[in-house]
């Protein structure tokens, strides 16, 4: 058995074709993604597609069917979990609630045979670094569960792993902790600079920590990208509904100019796309927008759709209208409220204005052409 | 809170204190009563005995050697319930239980077949060549700590298996990633958070080797004399009931204290909560 070497600064993570199957059924089909040395990445999806898989195998915890997992230079094929050098968080932190909090953290070291004076002076070391410095001998079921996420990060961190693995680690934490510690977290992943793999089903969890996300559904990789480029540029109708909120319309691709593309709404009225779009004409699409490019108007003008209001909420800074379209397909618009906007009648008739210049179109999907 | 739920306990309250609380205080006024009078002249008796000291102590040894065989063989089979599947799992319970729904005279009766001269583990060991000629097992502690703990092992293997079901699979991965071995999980991760099962499991294991009157006297036989073949030899041979009230009350105090014992470490403030 290879031991593969604990060091400090983080390497470079590289998962190849991964395919993995419980029971026939494939979990995850040919996964591939890079982590560059020292990046954080998050692993974002529905629950269900497939992470979890992902993220266990590379800890080691399953042997999956095909692909490679490459840290640094080192194949992990044939590596055990318990010598891959990886440091893990797990989804309820999984404390060894027998143990203090020093005795958890100092675990991984014990198993690393650290000579007990070293030990002594890494647990202290990481104590102060989660802040719980005084925490030591209390028993985890003693700490709250912000105070048990941190012990569960030190434990992670305490062997000097070269990777860090988050199974959905702010979870179980309610709103307002969960954002104090992704900045702890974030700022400890910066400070000791360790590649950092964090998977979550909580978009904005991921877009606030990550450098970048890999997008996952039902075992595939939908799109990978930074958070902004995954909000403005999606790949797929997916990744367009799953990250922040859209709006989807059905329609059929009328008519193709140069510099233009018409596309006809099943639900009635039409909008002109100021772009080529690869598609042949008659074909069945899905139109998307996000709220906040959606304007309203008094008048008809171009690429406006007649919608009534369902109703308006002013949330904070936004206003966020329900509107309903001609075929009853539910629409939403959102717009910053400044001192002269006007909250509009509920079932007031309305022409919402698509800013078609940031709108998407995909190839029509069955369960979205309701 | 308010409504208290006391009116339901009483009958079950009734039926203790008439057949179990009364006879137990019969049988302890019972052990003060002597031709000398009242007072403490049958403890003083039985304690003064060498013979019955090691008899008391024998006891106690038949009780931890077949707590240690027990654990031996019963910790695996919880773990391997604990890794099993549906079916597994449902095969591993009925083994389990199997020796439970035996009658003790069958079981103790199989034993004699199988420690017996002509038994299995005799033929065994003079086909293989490791005993000359063929011997029995019966008679000797050796043979009855092995019934014992056949007879013994669902009481340690289903706390076991109780607590090893509230135990999530993510303790021993966490321990894995840590970069511990087989061994050490078992050692430093899973035996401790079985420690209340064992507990619980121990208690039982004692009490009920130490009480086993049938068990012991038949495979014991003559040679091996426990307190409860003492307690048959006053109540039965000797006629002396004050004496045999004495020394019950010494078996039942003895494993009181043990199990006493046990449930003062089973406090421990490492184990609550995930006991």
């Amino acid at each position: 058995m290879s031991h593969i070497q604990n060091s400090i600064e983080g390497k470079q993570l590289s998962v190849k074709r991964l395919t993995h199957s419980y029971g026939g059924q494939n979990a995850i089909s040919d996964i591939s993604f890079d982590i560059a040395a020292g990046e954080i990445v998050a692993l974002l999806g529905p629950s269900g597609c497939g992470k979890s898989t992902v993220l266990r195998a590379i800890a080691g915890l399953i042997q999956p069917k095909a692909g490679r997992i490459v840290l640094g230079d080192d194949d992990l094929a044939g590596v055990s979990a318990r010598a891959r050098g990886i440091g893990m968080v797990f989804q309820n932190y999984a404390l060894f609630p027998h143990l203090t909090v020093a005795e958890n953290i100092a675990y991984p070291l014990a198993c690393q045979q650290v000579p007990r004076e070293e030990r002594r002076g890494r647990v202290e070391e990481m104590l102060s670094l989660v802040r719980l410095g005084g925490y030591g001998n209390r028993l985890p079921r003693e700490l709250s569960g912000g105070q048990q996420q941190r012990v569960a990060v030190a434990r992670a961190i305490a062997g000097r792993p070269s990777l860090l693995l988050l199974d959905e680690p702010f979870g179980a934490l309610d709103r307002a902790l969960r954002f104090d510690l992704q900045v702890e977290l974030l700022h400890l992943q910066k400070t000791l600079g360790i590649t950092t793999l964090i998977v979550t089903h909580d978009q904005e969890e991921a877009q606030s920590v990550a450098n970048r996300l890999v997008l996952m559904n039902k075992g595939n990789v939908e799109q990978i990208d930074t958070p902004m480029a995954v909000y403005d540029k999606p790949n797929t109708l997916f990744v367009n509904t799953f990250i922040g909120q859209t709006n989807v319309l059905a329609g059929t691709v009328a008519q193709l100019e140069p510099e233009a593309t018409l596309v006809t709404l099943s639900g009635g009225g039409s909008l002109t796309l100021p772009r080529r779009l690869n598609f042949t004409v008659g074909s069945d699409v899905a139109v998307t927008f996000r709220p906040e490019e959606v304007r309203l108007a008094a008048q008809p003008g171009e690429n406006t759709l007649a919608v009534s209001v369902t109703v308006s909420l002013p949330l904070g800074p936004t206003l966020v209208h329900d509107l309903v379209f001609e075929d009853g397909t539910n629409l939403r618009a959102s717009e910053v409220r400044g001192p002269s906007t006007t909250i509009p009648q509920t079932g007031s008739r309305l022409f919402a204005e698509i800013d078609v210049s940031r709108a998407h179109v995909f190839p029509a999907q069955p369960e979205v052409s309701q | 809170m308010k409504a208290s739920g006391f009116p339901y306990v009483i009958p079950m309250l009734l039926l203790s204190v008439a057949f179990f609380a009364t006879p137990l205080a019969v049988l302890i006024g019972f052990s003060f009563i002597g031709p000398e009078g009242v007072g403490f002249h049958n403890y003083a008796r039985f304690l003064g005995d060498a013979f019955n000291y090691r008899v008391l102590i024998n006891t106690a040894k038949l009780g931890l050697q077949t707590i240690v065989s027990t654990t031996l063989l019963g910790v695996p089979i919880a773990l391997l319930y604990w890794h099993s599947g549906k079916t597994a799992r449902q095969v591993i319970i009925f083994l389990t239980l199997i020796p439970m729904l035996t009658s003790n005279v069958v079981r103790t009766f199989a034993w004699i077949v199988i420690l017996g001269r002509q038994g299995p583990i005799s033929e065994t060991f003079v086909a293989l060549g490791l005993a000359e000629r063929p011997f029995t097992l019966m008679s000797t502690e050796l043979g009855l700590v092995m019934a014992m703990c056949q007879i013994d092992l669902p009481l340690i293997i289903l706390p076991l298996i109780a607590i090893l079901s509230r135990i999530p699979v993510t303790y021993t991965e966490a321990a894995q990633v840590s970069g511990a071995g087989p061994w050490r999980i078992l050692v430093t991760v899973l035996l401790p958070m079985m420690l209340p099962g064992l507990l619980a499991g121990w208690i039982l294991v004692f009490a009920s080797t130490s009480a086993s009157f049938v068990t012991q006297a038949v495979i014991g036989g003559a040679r091996n004399i426990y307190v409860p073949q003492l307690i048959y030899r006053e109540v039965g041979t000797l006629f002396d009931w004050p004496m045999a009230s004495a020394i019950a009350v010494v078996l039942l105090l003895s494993t009181g204290i043990l199990l006493v014992a046990m449930t003062m470490i089973s406090r421990h403030r490492r184990l609550v909560g995930h006991a």
